[in-house]
């Protein structure tokens, strides 16, 4: 791993290069182009850029409206306020219908950092996942979130992506994305770590330190919560007869919670959830913020241990 | 459509309306009443559309804000051929393509799902807004409820209408001044609702919504550049129905055998 580029840096950047290839592409965004990042598409195609202001459900079913018309857009906002504020514009002027609105939000998890717990969202996944046929992608670095991104334009339907404010670094080995295929980043036989987002990197570094111990873990980069890669996370817990989870998100509702209701019934192993257990998150440095909740690799690998 | 024949069709959409609620047990009856010249109108008069090809690129567009006034949308779209009144039997049955509230998957002629108030409006300018960034003249129109109005989202749609100079969209507002809890005004009072809409960018026309002549001055009257248009329509709720006319109680309630043969007697013409 060598430079640190948040995944909202690379969707943004995403953004511009679709938009040279495809002009039916448009970008909403609710005030917060330059934190999420569609300042790069406003600056390249502002023709194409609609600002709808600090009103998050206008913008959700203008998409709405505007994918009816034949055009592919991307509505932008923080998590809070787009899977939150906006979830009921979601369900019913875009799921329900099943339009093709792209809903990509920035500011998901603690990892947000100073602005506390009121930006801190932890229940995203688990909103945008409860809503019957959405596609819900949470990338784990900066490449990956390009090839999501691209991936959602050619995608027909609604969906959800999920990034961080966090610069983080980007992984050297390069692996195909495809919407509903699991990645498997390190082949283990004693349990099964599945993570997404920002926890991939950390769940790596867990499984490198249990190695120092003697551990074999393997690490899924679950990047498609839904629908999720039910044939890889059966074979490896199946393989493995241990597994746990890792999200940057509340243990409710989450990754955790679907790869539970894969398991559940049809494979006997030991299980355990990591994430945010069912609090708000807080304000402080987003290293500092990670390490108060136990999400980081250190913490993560002495966590794993209980289930060894 | 002149005036004398709209108003045979307007007729008729009653009579659907009552049909269809009363065969159902439920259904939405009197805002649907107060709706009628105002839509059959809108369609009628003022959009361009193939029944037989529903998603024909040219086609104008119409979103039911208020969704609960869908026995009407389905009457009108029935008359105008997009789907058969056979289909009527099924209305919030099991299975139908004519659900509670609109579904666009299943209704042909529907382009946008509806029902939770608020939402339409901006749904309408997100087509209104696709348009115009497509260089094609489609024509968006979108009905809403009064009450409806006390949905914050309905004045981020306004403002953002105004903002977008969105002069290819005409708002319409079915003022019927009931609800389901009693009058707009005893719930919670919209204020100065015609102040309100012109302050937020609309070239306003406020009408008598039943007056079919009225409805089609204001449907024809151009739009000013860069402005987008409201019809502010006063409406009588169950209008039509004697004992359905200014009711509150007859916002979410279907009339039972004999209150459909005697609206049905009413409507007789």
């Amino acid at each position: 791993m060598s430079e640190k580029i948040a995944t909202r840096e690379a969707y943004g950047k995403a953004l511009v290069e679709l938009g040279a290839a495809n002009d039916k592409i448009v970008v909403l965004d609710a005030d917060l182009a330059s934190a999420t990042m569609t300042k790069h598409f406003k600056a390249a195609y502002p023709d194409r850029f609609f600002d709808c202001g600090i009103a998050e459900c206008n913008m959700m079913d203008i998409g709405a409206g505007l994918s009816t018309m034949g055009l592919i857009p991307f509505c932008s906002t923080f998590a809070m306020f787009g899977a939150g504020r906006a979830y009921e514009q979601i369900r019913n002027s875009i799921a329900y219908p099943k339009f093709n609105v792209k809903i990509c939000c920035s500011h998901a998890g603690v990892s947000v950092g100073e602005d506390g717990g009121s930006h801190q969202c932890l229940e995203d996944i688990g909103l945008m996942r409860l809503i019957p046929g959405m596609t819900v992608i949470v990338p784990a670095d900066a490449k990956e979130a390009r090839k999501a991104t691209f991936a959602l334009a050619e995608f027909q339907g609604p969906a959800y992506m999920r990034t961080a404010r966090l610069a983080t670094p980007v992984f050297e080995e390069d692996y195909p994305f495809e919407i509903g295929k699991a990645n498997v980043l390190r082949e283990g036989k004693d349990v099964a770590i599945f993570a997404c987002g920002l926890m991939v990197a950390e769940a790596l570094e867990a499984a490198r330190l249990l190695a120092d111990e003697g551990v074999d873990a393997a690490v899924i980069n679950v990047h498609t919560i839904k629908p999720i890669d039910a044939a890889c996370v059966t074979e490896y817990a199946q393989k493995c007869g241990k597994v746990v989870t890792v999200e940057e998100h509340s243990v409710i509702g989450g990754l955790g919670d679907a790869v539970a209701e894969v398991l559940m019934g049809k494979v006997n192993c030991k299980f355990k959830k990591i994430g945010v257990n069912d609090q708000f998150g807080q304000s402080g440095k987003a290293a500092d913020v990670l390490r108060e909740y136990g999400l980081t690799g250190d913490q993560i690998a002495v966590s794993i241990k209980e289930v060894l | 459509m002149n005036t004398a024949e709209l108003s045979k069709i307007c007729r008729q959409v009653r009579r659907d309306i009552i049909t269809m609620t009363a065969n159902a047990g439920s259904g939405h009856p009197g805002g649907s009443l107060s709706a009628v010249e105002l839509m059959t109108s809108v369609f009628y008069n003022h959009m361009r559309l193939d029944p037989k090809n529903p998603k024909w690129d040219g086609r104008d567009r119409f979103v039911l804000s208020k969704g609960h006034s869908a026995p009407c949308y389905y009457a009108v779209l029935a008359s105008l051929g997009f789907i058969d009144r056979s289909e009527y039997a099924n209305f919030r049955q099991l299975h139908s393509i004519l659900q509670g509230h609109p579904d666009c998957k299943k209704v042909p002629g529907v382009d946008a799902s509806t029902g939770s108030l608020g939402q339409g409006c901006s749904i309408a300018v997100g087509m209104a807004l696709g348009a115009k960034k497509l260089g094609k003249d489609t024509q968006v129109f979108t009905l809403l409820g009064d009450g409806e109005c006390q949905e914050g989202q309905i004045w981020e749609a306004f403002m953002s209408a105004a903002h977008y100079k969105l002069d290819n969209l005409t708002v319409i507002i079915d003022n019927n001044g009931l609800q389901i809890d009693g009058t707009n005004d005893e719930v919670m009072s919209l204020g100065d609702l015609p102040a309100k809409i012109k302050a937020f960018g609309f070239d306003l026309y406020e009408i008598n919504g039943h007056d079919l002549d009225a409805i089609e001055a204001a449907l024809a009257a151009p739009h000013t550049p860069g402005v987008p248009k409201c019809i502010l329509g006063h409406t009588v709720k169950g209008k039509g129905v004697s004992f359905m006319e200014n009711q509150v109680g007859w916002h979410g309630k279907a009339p039972n055998a004999e209150q459909r043969e005697q609206a049905l007697k009413e409507l007789e013409g």
